[in-house]
């Protein structure tokens, strides 16, 4: 009792007058730490428009329409990066989305306790893995592989279809969705698996005392946590939109529109990569700079929607189980 | 009454054949367990509990808390066994046939379950509440399922309540209405037994009342097994009652019985409230 009184007194304290010197130097330290991140925000996306003013004066909205990028004649449009961006980020999210629900579905429902801690162990590694080292392993065996076997043999059967009609280059679209899609799986698939774990007992109870087989009360845990799944397939879509050095080493780097998935491309982090020591002209960086804060918009907005759309999961979990 | 062929009468272990309360003699039992133990890795949480149970009768298992009553009614439907790391032993007979040698997504299509706190499907309608047992089974006529929904929600008593607002979310209604809904949702499936834990422990006086209202309606077409920790509801509802105390059955008997002059002295003092 006397001590519940003591740490009250000392909580008033702290909101009032009666301020302990340390306390007060604590707080405002820590304060001005966090607040140190939302300045820096803050700062780089100014920095960022005050640099792109220029290109933007020029070009205005047509920087996003334009597909020309020619830093000969200092004219820019960022729509083949824009398009390589989306288009190899939603090929990674086709092929990682199916897999990582499986893995996920698996390490929750099916796994035997022995296995579900290795198995998970391997696929968190796997986001640990620097993004250079999946590039060089791209490059050197993937790449190889798609150009002498996989692409020829797409080709040869669905080659009808616009999508996989062209010469097998290996390095292109394709290379670059396969390899996003192995680097955002494990994100997606630890995600879904605390999800589908915070589902709560009595959804997965409800469901098998109604006579449900176990995949059927799998199907009510995952529209249970449907909306945290959402939020795990578009932290990695923010992830693949993002991603830079692996897709640059295997995408081509040609700013073409094209719409076979075996011809090279380009994305608004591979430019930026590949050609920012190289720009000379006050336009060219101009420009650049343009597609960075475009970049930074839209990861900034995907990355917030998917956290928001997790955070409400996780917190209905807490407030169930207090 | 339904007749039964006389060798599967099993009489529950009285000196007469009780009637239960209602007037409905027991002509057969529903449920026989026999010599069932149920472990939690090596901890043994109900020992070798042998009980017959009466059809289309309601029987409390009351105890306190700890004691295994929970554990013997998620014995009964296979439930207890989803727990990594339990398992079950001895014999619990469904109409003579032992639901552990039988499929246990058939065994709990016969033996529904509602659990202590509501819990709807948050994500489907009301409607897709009590069809979601329906539709699990195979069934997709949409009239049959429509029929059985609005049986189902008559029998739980919710159906005027809820008859214009069906296709809105479970988990807008309240507490007791989302416990009624869980009833409904069982019993469109057509168990003949109803297993109940503590099914009114998070609800109102108001709404408890309510449920308890049900369960004489329901028994006339099922059996029953309620677990409670609120003796006077056990008093109320039961025609039988079991006092488990530590893993073990103490006694069972005749509600009345049990709460009026039980045979052995531990019953008494837990009904008496001298202990738990």
């Amino acid at each position: 009792m006397e001590s519940v009184l003591i740490t009250r007194n000392t909580f008033k304290a702290s909101k009032g007058r009666l301020q302990n010197p340390g306390d007060f130097l604590f707080k405002n330290l820590t304060r001005f730490f966090a607040a140190l991140i939302l300045v820096l925000v803050v700062l780089m996306a100014y920095e960022m428009m005050r640099t792109s003013a220029l290109s933007w004066n020029k070009f205005g909205f047509n920087f996003f329409i334009r597909s020309v990028w020619d830093p000969v004649q200092d004219e820019y449009g960022a729509l083949p990066f824009i398009y390589g961006t989306l288009v190899s980020s939603l090929l990674s999210l086709i092929i990682a989305v199916p897999l990582s629900l499986g893995i996920a579905v698996f390490l929750t429902e099916v796994a035997p306790r022995w296995l579900e801690r290795p198995v998970s162990f391997f696929v968190e590694m796997l986001a640990g893995i620097p993004s250079i080292v999946y590039g060089v392993w791209g490059f050197f065996v993937m790449v190889p592989w798609l150009r002498s076997t996989v692409e020829p043999f797409i080709s040869k059967y669905l080659g009808f279809i616009p999508l996989f009609r062209g010469a097998p280059y290996g390095v292109g679209m394709l290379a670059a969705g396969i390899i996003l899609s192995i680097m955002i799986l494990p994100i997606i698939a630890s995600i879904s698996r605390d999800v589908l774990k915070a589902v709560p007992r009595s959804q997965t109870e409800a469901s098998l005392a109604l006579g449900s087989t176990r995949w059927q009360a799998t199907r009510i845990a995952l529209a249970y946590s449907r909306s945290g799944i959402f939020g795990a397939v578009v932290l990695g879509l923010g992830r693949a939109i993002g991603e830079t050095m692996a897709v640059t080493m295997v995408i081509g780097n040609r700013p073409t529109i094209s719409a076979s998935l075996f011809e090279p491309g380009y994305t608004m982090a591979s430019v930026l990569a590949n050609e920012f020591t190289e720009a000379t002209s006050e336009m060219y960086i101009s420009a650049l700079v343009e597609i960075a804060l475009t970049l930074f918009i839209i990861t900034i907005i995907i990355n917030s929607f998917a956290r928001l759309l997790i955070w409400s999961v996780t917190s209905n979990e807490r407030a169930q189980k207090a | 009454m339904r007749d039964y062929p006389g060798t599967r009468q099993t009489f529950i272990e009285m000196d007469t054949i009780p009637e239960n309360g209602k007037g409905i003699p027991v002509d057969h039992n529903k449920i026989v367990a026999e010599k069932v133990s149920a472990f939690f890795g090596k901890v043994q949480a109900i020992r070798d509990i042998q009980i017959n149970i009466p059809e289309n009768s309601i029987v409390a298992i009351i105890g306190p808390s700890g004691c295994g009553k929970s554990t013997f009614l998620r014995s009964i439907n296979r439930m207890h066994e989803l727990i990594h790391g339990t398992r079950v032993t001895g014999k619990i007979l469904l109409d003579g046939e032992d639901v552990y040698s039988l499929d246990p997504v058939l065994i709990r299509k016969k033996i529904g379950m509602v659990f202590q706190k509501p819990n709807p499907f948050p994500t489907m309608s009301i409607f897709d509440n009590v069809a979601a047992g329906l539709r699990m089974g195979g069934t997709h006529d949409r009239k049959n399922i429509a029929e059985v929904v609005e049986r189902s929600l008559q029998q739980a008593a919710l159906w005027s309540e809820v008859k214009d607002s069906l296709s809105k979310s479970g988990v807008g209604l309240s507490g007791g209405q989302q416990q009624r809904l869980c009833i409904a949702r069982a019993l469109a499936v057509n168990p003949e037994v109803l297993l109940m834990d503590e099914p009114a422990s998070a609800l109102d006086p108001i709404a408890t009342a309510k449920i308890e209202e049900l369960l004489f309606e329901l028994k006339k077409r099922y059996t029953i097994v309620i677990v409670t920790h609120n003796m006077q509801q056990a008093a109320r509802v039961s025609d039988y009652t079991a006092f488990f105390y530590m893993g073990e059955l103490i006694e069972y008997d005749i509600t009345k019985k049990i709460f009026t002059a039980p045979s052995i002295k531990q019953t008494e003092d837990y009904v008496t409230g001298r202990f738990g």
